[in-house]
């Protein structure tokens, strides 16, 4: 597999490490009344869509960036990849 | 001799080899199949399972029948086709699967057992008594039922590992593969061509037309001589394409120096890793072969093999051939063996109306019955008009037309469907995105036609990259059509081989449809058609034939064949790629390696890391001696540890403390520069990660360690919750776990021992205490860092430089420190200690523990949040009881086993009972009996209670004392004198 690398272009998937459903960007509030439930769900509960999903790879052999990468699971076709800092950034900003 | 006229062997010279011990001589250019067949051989190998006699089937990759062992010694190599094997000088091959010779083999005797053996007869048969399969059954079934034998010695050759990249990658380099390249390369494109033959032509180099009125071979060198000219084009010959990955990645086997009798300084097969944003399939097409009677008879064998036996080189398995086709392609073999000179006693095609291509006898409308000669083929019995009768020849080609190799194209659930007219399945819809099938593998049968789908297939695949190409002008070639008859099988009583390297005969076929064992994935695994080591090339689609005239549906309807990597097989070794031995993964050396070889230090494996374990001394005959030895010089006097293999993370920016904060259960933003706290990581469900040290250098610059086993894993998180979590923080991140040789000095007198290394730095209680840190130099401007921090309970600090000072650094601690006694100590040592101060490690922190069972609960702070905080709260987590103790045997010789249960000392010993596990154990020279540490039911309320720990595993028991975790100074005095 090839990942596009938002700075540094194609690279090969082995020099990733996968971590999962992106879900794991929104990490509950620890201070909501229901904390140990949301906390439950974000630890242990991921969706396993066959079809478009969006993950988390660490370029560990590279720049060591994370990366949301949005990939077909049935195909494996990536249909991009971004900065995981820019999208946990401008979610922070929209609020979401 | 059967050694025809013409070929392309090299006559002039003459290579000499041995088959089961006798000596034969070929050329140049010779496989060993056709230099065994040049030399009157039929007989070449035994069946898998009735082990009968069998000859060459095939002329190429596809070959079941002949299986040869090659070479001797270490090098000795099992299961390889002698089809593929090119003839070397001194080559050595041996026949399989028989005993004692080729020619008579004790275990025939399965052939005449065969009504025994149909298919199913495994599932059926070796069932009872139960515990009969793993003891006895199997292993008879595999030393009968065997292939080749293995060495059982290390491979002495080495293998490696490569990536090429291109625009085009082209499989197969016969009339469409050279065409498609051809036009790719004069576009600019950079262009990989591979073809798994040793010379380029593909079928053309095995048929007698010609490509503009000369000879195919002279077109096919010109054409080589103009690619090899050129800078984008890479030819790749004995390579193998043998997967489709995703994303245009494809592997590849390239057989470096398989051909030559030893690889010299050369590597022997190379494992190709290729990324083409295009490829053209020019794989070609296999032959299928007829199945009747006996057709495994020794000397009959595939048509289009036959022929390129006799054209390409020059050998022919008889002097009297017949063939048996139900195309028009068969016919050419009567052709071009007749025209060298070999007796065409009759061509069989069940075609009424077929036609005659040359002189010779046509039996239309006929069919083959039988086959005599049970070491080599004598007489075939036809069948037509109603009038049978025996033709005595000694070898036939048999076609039963062509299947295109779509393998490739199956690898992503294409599917490929069925073509009436071919008789075939071609490439369908799906597929390997970006791979583009042309000529025979795309149906394209004709060289003109082969020839144009590969221009054409290659332009427009550069054309989908924005590449434009010009198709070549190709030459004038053969536009001969093709055309067949379904004719699969020929009904009879006897058995008619459909797989012949599985034994699969039409018969066992009938009883899958009988047993109802009917879709193609069961009739596959009920009769193992096509699961030979050749993966049913020649055999699929006549089972699915078969099959579907049983079940009166068509072959589309009864399923189709789909393929799997690799298309043919790949050695292990080459997979590997060289990742063997000390290659198998990255070693790493700690800065003081090679001083601690010189002092014989034992080395140990941790995670990548080669630590010192102990360092024997002259007269130590037993480990224990030297870490007992070790362990004691720490508590005495001073040792030296290398600590530099403890991840070290260095953390600054503005928000520094505030992340740290977040990662660790405890306070970490608090802390005053200078000094050094103890850290607790949770993981997000609430159970205890890792731990080490947080140490603040400036106001805005932390270090933290981590555990040697988890340096990179939570550096992994770190850079998660930094870009992840919490982007909005500022706060950098970097290992420097390599760039600092850190040493620990422990013991009572590792201040003295300190004192004379650093520039004028203080180092008394009261300006450098315990938990102090600072940056200073040492050894007259060394730059340096001092954490007086202890693992062990005792005085100890533990000093960094920059990592290429760590050997020199050592050697000079251990100088000057000599009168103190400074001894080096290593891992078992420094286990040894722990256990004995009750630290957790690796043991304790096995992911299954929580804060509070390590006796740390109070420091998750109720304040901040932090990564598993919410999680730690949790019932299921907080309400377990098990706490860290110590525990000592009532016997001081007794001994205590990690892993061993805990029962309280009446109870029964069952899982409702236990009460926890020894986490670590060790001797301990200080207590001066073996003592260790385990997670205990209530554990901290029960001190000085007297447990069970339960050893199943070997059958012991013994009697322990809970005792408080730490061994050693409980108070903690000596860490603050």
């Amino acid at each position: 597999m090839l990942i596009p690398h938002p700075s540094l272009g194609p690279r090969d998937a082995e020099e990733f490490t996968y971590l999962g459903d992106s879900r794991l960007l929104d990490r509950p509030d620890p201070n909501a009344p229901d904390a140990e439930s949301a906390f439950c769900d974000y630890v242990f509960l991921r969706d396993n869509p066959a079809g478009v999903h969006r993950e988390l790879w660490f370029h560990e052999q590279g720049d060591r960036s994370w990366l949301v990468v949005t990939r077909d699971t049935v195909t494996h076709q990536v249909l991009g990849a971004e900065m995981a800092r820019d999208v946990a950034l401008a979610r922070k900003g929209s609020g979401a | 001799m059967t050694r025809l006229s013409g070929g392309l062997i090299d006559r002039s010279r003459t290579l000499s080899f041995t088959f089961d011990g006798k000596r034969y001589h070929g050329h140049p250019g010779d496989t060993l199949a056709s230099a065994l067949l040049a030399n009157g051989l039929r007989l070449m190998g035994r069946s898998f399972k009735y082990h009968r006699p069998r000859g060459v089937l095939c002329a190429g990759s596809e070959e079941p029948n002949a299986l040869v062992e090659l070479r001797s010694g270490a090098r000795q190599e099992p299961n390889t086709r002698a089809t593929t094997v090119e003839l070397f000088d001194g080559l050595e091959a041996r026949s399989q699967n028989r005993w004692p010779s080729l020619g008579f083999d004790a275990l025939a005797v399965n052939d005449l057992l065969a009504p025994f053996f149909t298919a199913g007869f495994y599932y059926k048969t070796f069932m009872w008594p139960k515990g009969f399969w793993e003891k006895l059954y199997e292993p008879a079934i595999r030393k009968a039922a065997g292939l080749g034998s293995l060495s059982m010695r290390p491979d002495p050759d080495a293998y490696e590992r490569g990536y090429l990249h291109c625009d085009l990658l082209v499989i197969g380099a016969g009339a469409a593969g050279l065409a498609a390249a051809l036009t790719a390369v004069r576009s600019g494109a950079r262009v990989i061509l591979t073809d798994e033959d040793f010379r380029p032509g593909g079928r053309l180099l095995s048929e007698t037309e010609t490509l503009d009125g000369a000879r195919a071979s002279d077109w096919i060198s010109a054409l080589k001589a103009e690619l090899e000219s050129l800078p984008n084009i890479r030819v790749m010959q004995r390579t193998t394409v043998f997967g489709v990955y995703d994303h245009g990645i494809y592997g590849a086997v390239e057989r470096v120096s398989d051909h030559l009798a030893e690889p010299g300084h050369r590597v022997r097969q190379t494992l190709w890793r290729i990324t083409a944003k295009r490829a053209v399939l020019a794989a070609g097409a296999t032959e299928r072969p007829i199945a009747f009677a006996d057709n495994d008879r020794p000397g009959i064998m595939l048509a289009g093999a036959m022929r390129a036996y006799a054209n390409r080189w020059a050998a022919s398995p008889s002097e009297t051939i017949a063939v048996f086709t139900n195309n028009d392609d068969g016919h050419r073999t009567a052709r071009d063996l007749a025209a060298k000179g070999v007796h065409v006693a009759a061509v069989i095609d069940p075609r009424p109306e077929a036609r005659a291509c040359a002189d010779y006898r046509l039996i239309a409308g006929g069919i083959v019955t039988g086959a005599r000669g049970r070491l080599g083929l004598t007489a075939i019995q036809v069948q037509a008009n109603g009038k049978s009768e025996w033709i005595d020849c000694g070898a036939m080609g048999v076609s039963g037309g062509w299947n295109p190799n779509v393998h490739l194209f199956s690898h992503h659930r294409g599917r490929p469907v069925w073509n009436d007219a071919l008789q075939a399945f071609l490439p369908g819809e799906g597929g390997p995105s970006g791979l583009l099938p042309a000529g025979a593998a795309a149906g394209c049968f004709s060289t003109a036609a082969a020839l144009r789908s590969g221009a054409e297939t290659a332009r427009s695949a550069l054309q989908e990259i924005g590449i434009a190409a010009r198709l070549p002008n190709l030459p004038c070639a053969d536009e001969e059509g093709y055309t067949i008859a379904p004719t699969f099988y020929v009904p009879g009583k006897k058995r008619a081989w459909v797989d012949f390297q599985n034994d699969v005969t039409v018969k066992d076929i009938k009883l899958a449809h009988a047993e109802n064992m009917r879709p193609v994935e069961h009739l596959k695994r009920y009769t193992t058609l096509g699961m030979a080591t050749d993966q049913g090339k020649t055999a699929n689609v006549t089972g699915l034939a078969v099959m579907a005239e049983l079940d009166k549906r068509s072959i589309p309807e009864t399923g189709t064949t789909i393929f799997r990597p690799p298309f043919t097989p790949v050695a292990l070794s080459v997979l590997g790629g060289g990742d063997t031995g000390l290659h198998f993964r990255p070693r790493r050396l700690t800065p003081t390696h090679y001083w601690a070889e010189g002092q014989g230090a034992v080395f140990v494996e941790v995670g990548q890391w080669i630590r010192a374990q102990y360092y024997p001394r002259v007269g130590e005959t037993h480990w224990r001696q030297s870490v007992d030895r070790e362990a004691r010089a720490v508590r005495r006097g001073v040792g030296l540890c290398d600590v530099t293999s403890l991840g070290k993370i260095d953390v600054q920016g503005a928000h520094a403390g505030e992340f740290l904060n977040r990662l660790y259960s405890n306070m970490m933003a608090t802390l005053k520069i200078g000094r050094v706290r103890y850290g607790l990581m949770l993981r997000e469900d609430g159970f205890a990660y890792d731990d080490g040290t947080c140490a603040r250098l400036g106001e805005d610059h932390y270090v933290v360690t981590t555990t040697t086993a988890n340096a990179g894993l939570v550096y992994r998180n770190m850079e998660f919750a930094r870009q992840c979590l919490w982007p909005e923080l500022d706060v950098q991140l970097i290992s420097t776990t390599d760039a600092w040789a850190q040493i620990a000095a422990a013991g009572p007198k590792s201040r003295a021992l300190l004192d004379r290394i650093v520039d004028g730095f203080d180092l008394s209680n009261e300006v450098f205490p315990f938990m102090a840190c600072a940056a200073l130099t040492v050894c007259g401007g060394l730059r340096a860092r001092l954490f007086r921090i202890s693992f062990s309970g005792e005085l100890a600090y533990e000093i960094a430089v920059p990592a290429r000072y760590g050997h020199a650094l050592m050697e000079r601690l251990m100088e000057l420190g000599a009168d103190l006694g400074a001894t080096p100590y290593g891992t078992e040592a420094l286990g040894v200690l722990r256990i004995e101060k009750g630290h957790a490690a690796g043991a304790e922190l096995n992911g299954q523990t929580t804060a509070a069972m390590i006796g740390l609960g109070s420091m998750v702070s109720q304040k901040k949040d932090s990564v598993g905080a919410v999680m730690s709260r949790r019932d299921g987590l907080a309400s377990d009881k098990r706490r860290l103790v110590g525990l000592q045997p009532l016997d001081p010789a007794g001994k205590v086993v990690s892993g061993s249960h805990l029962f309280a000392l009446d109870a029964p010993r069952s899982l409702d009972t236990d009460q926890g596990w020894i986490t670590s154990a060790c001797y301990s020279p200080h207590v001066g009996s073996m003592i260790g540490l385990g997670f205990l039911e209530n554990g901290d309320e029960r001190l000085g209670e007297v447990i069970v720990a339960a050893n199943p595993l070997e059958g012991e028991s013994a009697h322990l004392r809970v005792v408080p975790a730490h061994f050693v100074d409980p108070g903690g005095a000596r860490l603050r004198e």
